[in-house]
């Protein structure tokens, strides 16, 4: 009986990869199993170190040039056999594009119960985890029964914590032979420098009030002084003004970062849910009634082409940048 | 070519949701119900191979007898059939719904097999991936674009910051995300014939399908509305003034900055 940590890397372990170990280790220990890992990537190198502390036993780690992407054929078979193997009675995955494939596909095959994108999870007597509902607009508080009980853990909701400095012992293994049905043909990842939306730690977005596709650089002018990523209301994704990519909300991201600001959004339901986890809301709208007045922490009544660029100009100065 | 599209009856996205007295579900009465968005844009892309190869398409739902209201929609915008499977009041797992799922699927022997990314009621984000693996058929999750070349398929699939191209064998099922493609509105001719085209209603039962029984699988504690207290501060002063505070309460305060 164990739990089983799968690890998230695009090129290095992600910085979820590591929150989920946090809750990994804290599962195990209330549970009484012991915690192993299994690490799907071209190589591992030098990055052991960085796991210690989470009473990680041993790490699989399946290296090989092949497996430096994902591919779900490889991926899902190689998690599905550790699974067996190790008799996990625990899996916990990352709720990150590809990390929900991954473990959807391994319930399937495994024939067990998942819960995705969970904002908690824990042991009692139990695997419980606390999973939103249509995008958050209410939560579940909901137990997994089935052997193996499967989550994945939403990016940014565990804090990495680490205690002691005992490392993993590393178990390499070769990639199994598996015929791939889908080949992957092309790899399109943001430049370097680009803050994704669901992972930032300070979002502005912008609705209706924007006015069309060219004053989107008032907002990116103010993203670029915090830091923050870009987002978008339904409204503004609609009518063509930005990719979709954009959109927060119940048809879009849900996102929850330390610093949310709605620019020209009136904040409608479906809105409200994928950013209410959001730790400050700042509101600038011109209309004094508009509902993202009463979900909000600050709020500025105003014309946002006057508001953002002072806002810009003030915190340029404040922050040095 | 036969292309099958996964539906789903979902509240609508700009519905306030409320707790239910036993504190274990959301009360559905009097809510309005729509396809879930994602859904959309995967019988959109039904319509997109009907045009170009002459495809028939066939929408495949679960859920209860209302689903038909649904499904119509997706008739309307030109899909040929389909099939509920009918499960009445029952809220099977999202186990149990693929194994229905596939099961109707094993009728209809589609090349392509469609459906939303996700549904925007329970967000279980997993139905899909499950019956492509009863199905045994390859799938790929949150596509973004689709072209047909032969035998195959070329999908671009989204990844935080970026997407990975993928070719894939047919049969396969792919999950539709926003971007996509555009879903089209249906015409009025169009809804006046999705009045006639069929409805296969089939039970469990029909399908050599036993639901395992949700409660020995998942035991839900409880449902409740997420309350966090906004402090609903409406700065004052000139815009001058009111930016300045504002930068002063988010750096010393709330050190957010």
């Amino acid at each position: 009986m164990s739990v089983l940590l799968l690890l998230e890397q695009r090129g290095t372990l992600r910085q979820c990869a590591f929150e989920a170990a946090s809750v990994a280790r804290d599962i195990a220990r209330g549970a009484g199993m012991e915690l192993n890992a299994v690490y799907i990537g071209q190589s591992l190198g030098d990055e052991t170190p960085a796991l210690a502390g989470f009473g990680i036993g041993k790490v699989f780690a399946y290296e090989n040039e092949a497996l430096r992407y994902y591919s779900n054929d490889a991926y899902v078979g190689i998690v599905e056999s550790l699974v067996k193997e190790l008799d996990a009675k625990v899996v916990i995955g990352s709720a990150t594009a590809l990390g929900k494939e991954l473990c959807a596909s391994v319930a399937g095959r495994l024939g067990v119960e998942l819960i995705q994108d969970c904002v908690g999870l824990s042991w009692n007597g139990g695997l419980k985890a606390t999973k939103p509902l249509y995008a958050g607009k209410v939560l579940s508080d909901v137990e997994v029964l089935t052997a193996p009980a499967m989550a994945s853990l939403r990016p940014n909701v565990a804090a990495v914590v680490r205690e002691g400095d005992a490392a993993p012992e590393v178990v390499t293994r070769p990639m199994p032979e598996v015929s791939l049905r889908t080949v992957l043909k092309e790899v399109a990842e943001a430049a370097a420098g680009v803050v994704e939306l669901s992972e930032a730690k300070i979002v502005v977005s912008g609705g209706r009030g924007i006015g069309g596709p060219e004053h989107w650089p008032v907002l990116q002018e103010l993203c670029d002084v915090l830091g923050a990523a870009l987002g978008a209301s339904r409204a503004a994704v609609d009518a063509g003004w930005i990719e979709h990519s954009h959109q927060v909300g119940q048809t879009g991201k849900v996102v929850g970062p330390d610093l949310y600001v709605a620019c020209g959004i009136s904040g409608a339901i479906q809105h409200q849910a994928g950013m209410r986890t959001s730790k400050i809301i700042v509101a600038i709208n011109k209309d004094p009634d508009a509902p993202v007045f009463k979900i909000c922490d600050y709020g500025i009544v105003g014309d946002l082409f006057e508001v953002v660029p002072l806002l810009t100009k003030e915190l340029g100065q404040t922050l040095g940048r | 070519m036969k292309v099958a599209v996964l539906v789903k009856r979902v509240p609508d996205t700009a519905s306030e949701l409320k707790v239910a007295d036993d504190g274990k579900s959301v009360v559905t009465a009097n809510l309005k119900y729509v396809m879930s968005p994602y859904d959309e844009h995967a019988v959109e892309q039904g319509m997109k191979l009907k045009e170009a190869n002459g495809a028939e398409v066939v929408v495949v739902s679960v859920g209860p007898p209302e689903t038909k209201e649904i499904i119509r929609s997706a008739l309307a915008m030109g899909a040929d059939s389909a099939i509920l499977v009918n499960v009445g009041s029952a809220t099977p797992t999202s186990t149990d719904v693929a194994r229905l799922l596939a099961a109707a699927l094993a009728q209809v022997s589609a090349d392509v097999i469609l459906a939303g990314k996700q549904a925007v009621d329970d967000d279980a984000a997993q139905v899909p991936e499950r019956v492509a693996e009863i199905l045994g058929v390859p799938h790929v999750s949150v596509i973004t674009r689709f072209e047909l070349n032969g035998s195959a398929v070329t999908v671009d699939r989204e990844i935080e910051g970026g997407h990975y191209t993928f070719e894939v064998s047919l049969p396969a099922l792919l999950t539709a995300q926003k971007g996509l493609n555009t879903p089209r509105y249906p015409t009025l001719p169009n809804i006046m014939k999705a009045k006639k085209k069929e409805i296969k209603e089939m039970s469990p039962a029909d399908l050599g399908v036993t639901l395992d029984a949700p409660a020995e699988r998942l035991r839900v504690h409880s449902v409740y509305v997420p309350r966090q207290q906004r402090l609903c501060k409406v700065l004052s002063g000139d815009v001058g003034q009111q930016v300045n505070e504002l930068v002063k309460v988010l750096r010393e305060e709330e050190k957010v900055l």
